[in-house]
């Protein structure tokens, strides 16, 4: 029994075991055919490609079992390609691998670390080179070219500085006043109280001057949800059940971590549900945040009706909606 | 001489006297390419990014990246007269009007996911097998910069349809943008060209994301790759492979074969799952708005780690002197991701201080005989699956019947508890493979066969194993601690005790491994 240790020996040559195609003739042969079948597949792929694109209607579908209902077109392209593609690639690996010389051979390598001689001469052409420029001495060169350099950095951020408007008070409001109707969205028609049943959840917009043209920036902050609760289920402060109107609370639906959309309601715990994070809102404690990680309510919406008995609103959110940011005033 | 061979000659003839390149391109043919399946995974990468950029040109021609109001008249019927952007429109056209748009938009996004997941698989074989050791760091750090950049401009082009799914990632990419302190708000602005959704960021991010950022990774892989080329592959242990040679087919014919045949493999194979396996149906999401949203609204796989971080973090703000600082999107948004790109990018240098290794290193580890390495690659791995899990916390109760809240309390507790779990039970194991290698060099391996001896005693047959393998078992060598005295000769605490106290604790750690296999006790077995 031998388990002697190999010499670690750079003159070692890597062991080279003959394939059936180095010895036998019939092999290579076949090893030959084969790669021919497989550069052959590739062609039919390309002449189904090409046949899908010019001779298959865009609108022919065909069943395929486990995948259903497919687009012929498409998957006559998709099958096409993917056929000439890999039976190309297939055939040259397998060209490689059973005909093409597959003896290991050595190369050597080289340290990388420079010699002495060239790392000294390099040390003494910078040397030579700095001291050519001789910013040692000339200390008014040294310090103008510094100041120079420091105002060029200045123009390329300034020149950014028309991406975009300055933000303004643009997060601290939405287009709810004082009086702004309640209109459904989608539809745009004022609702009264009744018309919203208990358990019911309605997405509202405010009313504005052109309300089929309202630019996505306000769809971003000014969506609320209405829901209907019965007026013994919440347990609000008194100031924030003032802002209900006959069990008809109403908050910002923009989320008050990142900003999506809170649109999943769970009727029965009468929770609000982020789809993005999960932070979850108990609606009967004004949105307070029971789980994940929104750290604050959704906004509530001060609501009441008008003289034609329509829900409006008392007064715009009394805090910004939507994410936080630097100037956020939570206090 | 043949005539095709004259015609070589002369073309031949006509490059060399003006370049002077016949001595460097018969140096780079035999270049010799070691062989092992796993440096494939490098490979993977760079033609997955070579199928990005041909059909990402593909989809340029009829992308419009406007994100004005069109009303859509296209010929997919559900959506007919909706307002939507030009963006989603034209994303709609290249799905359903032009030939072959589907399967190039479904080739460049399963492209896109398999560059990225090529991407760490190689990440973990270069970590795990140590190659990033000098003299590689540099390529390791261009390696991390790759991955950083291909996150980016992941979420750039799935953004870049502008459908449901895709804006709701924008919106939360801008309340990121809005977290940062003091800048954040303004940079948001800036960024989206006025107050979310704005009007400029698709085409500001169309030119992100089709110019200036494959412009970065063209000129990043072409270092990366001419830096392997330079400092020539690394190799697994062998016989006859050591840390002054390279052993393995040369360029041409067999690695040219081989790679440029697996470039068409991996086309092949993309170009199939995307005609069987659709991805991203952008057309069942609808036009983007702010105001709605579809339930289980996932990123894609390589950020959902993040966005599990992010699921995962208490509900913590600070308010105060008038400004809000949101803990619960900077520490996971921000903080973590930068600590761990960092961590990751700066690990060579600090492995070879705990090791206080400076040599050179060309032959590869086997992951078990650096127990600590190992366990540490295994560790970082169960941090991203937990957050990953948590990224789908959605998808996996509804489809499993679990509690969100269940999933979401499991990952708080489980980040913190399971990696450093996973670090002590891969370090054991790691050790226990050792062992076994010793108990494979003594004994040999078994053969299954039971002998029963004269006197009735039962054994089983062991056969000795070949010398080739023991000497991949026996040929590595193990790490020694660092001996570093905490006081000098004079019996003077020295400089930066603390540092040198942390060092010689991490470097004792690392050092912790199963005794290799003696020459003597070698002998001693041969002699039974």
């Amino acid at each position: 029994m031998s388990n002697e240790l190999t010499p670690t020996d750079n003159s070692v040559p890597p062991q080279h075991a003959p394939r059936a195609t180095d010895i036998n003739p019939v092999s290579e042969k076949r090893a030959e055919q084969q790669i021919a079948i497989l550069f052959a597949l590739s062609g039919i792929g390309s002449v189904l490609l090409i046949y899908s694109y010019i001779f298959v209607a865009k609108d022919v579908f065909i069943f395929i079992p486990v995948m259903g209902n497919q687009n012929a077109q498409q998957l006559g392209i998709g099958i096409g390609m993917a056929m000439s593609l890999f039976f190309i690639g297939i055939a040259a690996i397998h060209w490689a691998k059973t005909l093409m010389p597959d003896k290991e051979v050595i190369n050597h390598r080289h340290e990388f670390r420079s010699s002495d001689e060239d790392r000294d001469e390099l040390v003494k052409t910078v040397k030579e080179g700095v001291a050519g420029v001789q910013l040692g001495r000339r200390k008014l060169i040294k310090r103008s070219l510094g100041a120079a350099i420091g105002l060029f950095a200045l123009p390329p951020v300034l020149l950014l500085r028309d991406l975009g408007p300055l933000p303004k008070k643009q997060l601290e409001t939405t287009n709810w006043k004082a009086g702004t109707r309640l209109l459904t969205d989608p539809g745009n028609r004022p609702i009264f109280a009744s018309d919203l049943e208990v358990g019911a959840v309605v997405q509202v917009l405010p009313a504005v001057e052109h309300e089929d043209e309202r630019p996505l920036s306000d769809i971003a902050k000014d969506p609320v949800l209405l829901i209907r609760l019965r007026p013994e289920d919440f347990q609000l402060t008194p100031e924030k059940f003032a802002m209900t109107h006959e069990g008809i609370i109403a908050f910002s639906k923009i989320c008050s971590h990142m900003g999506c959309a809170v649109a999943l309601y769970e009727q029965q715990t009468k929770h609000l549900l982020c789809p993005c994070h999960q932070s979850t809102f108990d609606v009967t404690r004004g949105a307070k945040v029971i789980f994940g990680p929104a750290a604050r309510p959704l906004p509530q919406l001060d609501i009441t009706v008008d003289g034609e008995g329509y829900l409006v609103a008392r007064a715009p959110f009394n805090e910004p909606v939507g994410p936080s940011f630097w100037e956020r005033n939570s206090q | 001489m043949t005539s095709t061979e004259k015609r070589i000659g002369n073309a031949a003839n006509f490059v060399d006297e003006r370049l002077g390149a016949a001595g460097w391109v018969k140096k780079s043919l035999n270049k010799v390419f070691p062989d092992h399946w796993s440096f494939m995974l490098g490979e993977v990468c760079m033609y997955s990014f070579i199928i990005l950029l041909l059909s990402g040109t593909f989809l340029t021609f009829w992308f419009d990246p406007s994100q004005r109001d069109v009303i859509y008249n296209g010929v997919y019927e559900p959506l007919k007269g909706l307002k939507m952007s030009a963006a989603y429109a034209s994303t709609l056209d290249i799905s359903f009007e032009v030939r072959g748009g589907l399967l190039m938009r479904q080739i460049h996004h399963w492209a896109a996911n398999i560059f990225m997941a090529a991407i760490v698989a190689h990440l973990l074989r270069v970590f795990f097998t140590g190659a990033f050791r000098k003299p590689r760091e540099f390529n390791w750090i261009l390696g991390i910069l790759l991955l950083t950049l291909g996150l980016v401009e992941g979420l750039f082009g799935y953004s870049l349809p502008d459908d449901l799914l895709s804006g709701t990632g924008l919106r939360i990419t801008s309340a990121i943008i809005q977290a940062i302190p003091v800048v954040g708000t303004y940079i948001s602005f800036f960024l989206f060209g006025g107050a979310f959704p704005g009007v400029g960021f698709i085409p500001r991010i169309f030119t992100l994301h089709i110019l200036l950022i494959p412009g970065i990774f063209l000129a990043v892989i072409t270092i990366h790759v001419m830096l392997v080329w330079y400092q020539k592959h690394t190799q697994f242990p062998g016989v006859g492979r050591t840390e002054t040679n390279v052993v393995g087919h040369p360029i041409l014919p067999v690695y040219m074969a081989k790679a440029g045949g697996f470039f068409f493999v991996v086309f092949g194979i993309i170009a199939f799952l995307s005609a069987v396996a659709s991805i991203n149906p952008i057309w069942l999401y609808g036009p983007y708005t702010p105001g709605q949203i579809s339930a289980g609204s996932q990123p894609d796989w390589y950020m959902g780690w993040l966005d599990g971080l992010v699921r995962m973090a208490p509900p913590l703000e600070t308010h105060a002197f008038g400004h809000t600082i949101s803990w619960n999107i900077l520490i996971p948004a921000v903080i973590v991701p930068g600590i761990v790109f960092t961590g990751m990018a700066l690990y060579p240098f600090i492995e070879s201080w705990i090791t206080g290794d400076k040599r050179e290193h060309h032959l590869l580890d086997r992951p078990r005989n650096v127990p600590n390495r190992t366990a540490l690659g295994v560790m970082s791995i169960t941090f991203v699956m937990v957050a990953l899990i948590n990224g789908g916390n959605d998808i996996l109760a509804t489809n499993f019947d679990l509690s969100i809240n269940q999933i979401m309390w499991f990952s708080r507790v489980g980040i913190f508890v399971l990696p450093p779990l996973a670090f002590v039970i891969t370090k054991r194991l790691c050790l226990s493979l050792q062992r076994a290698d010793r108990e494979l060099l003594l004994h040999g391996s078994e053969t299954g066969r039971l002998l029963r001896l004269p006197h009735g005693e039962f054994v089983e047959v062991h056969a000795p194993i070949s010398p080739e393998k023991a000497f991949i078992l026996q040929s590595h060598e193990q790490p020694v601690a660092l001996a570093i005295e905490e006081v000098d000769a004079r019996g003077v605490r020295r400089p930066g005790a603390i540092k040198n106290k942390i060092q010689r604790r991490l470097s004792k750690a690392h050092a912790v491994s199963v005794p290799k296999v003696t020459e003597e006790e070698m002998k001693e077995i041969e002699h039974h």
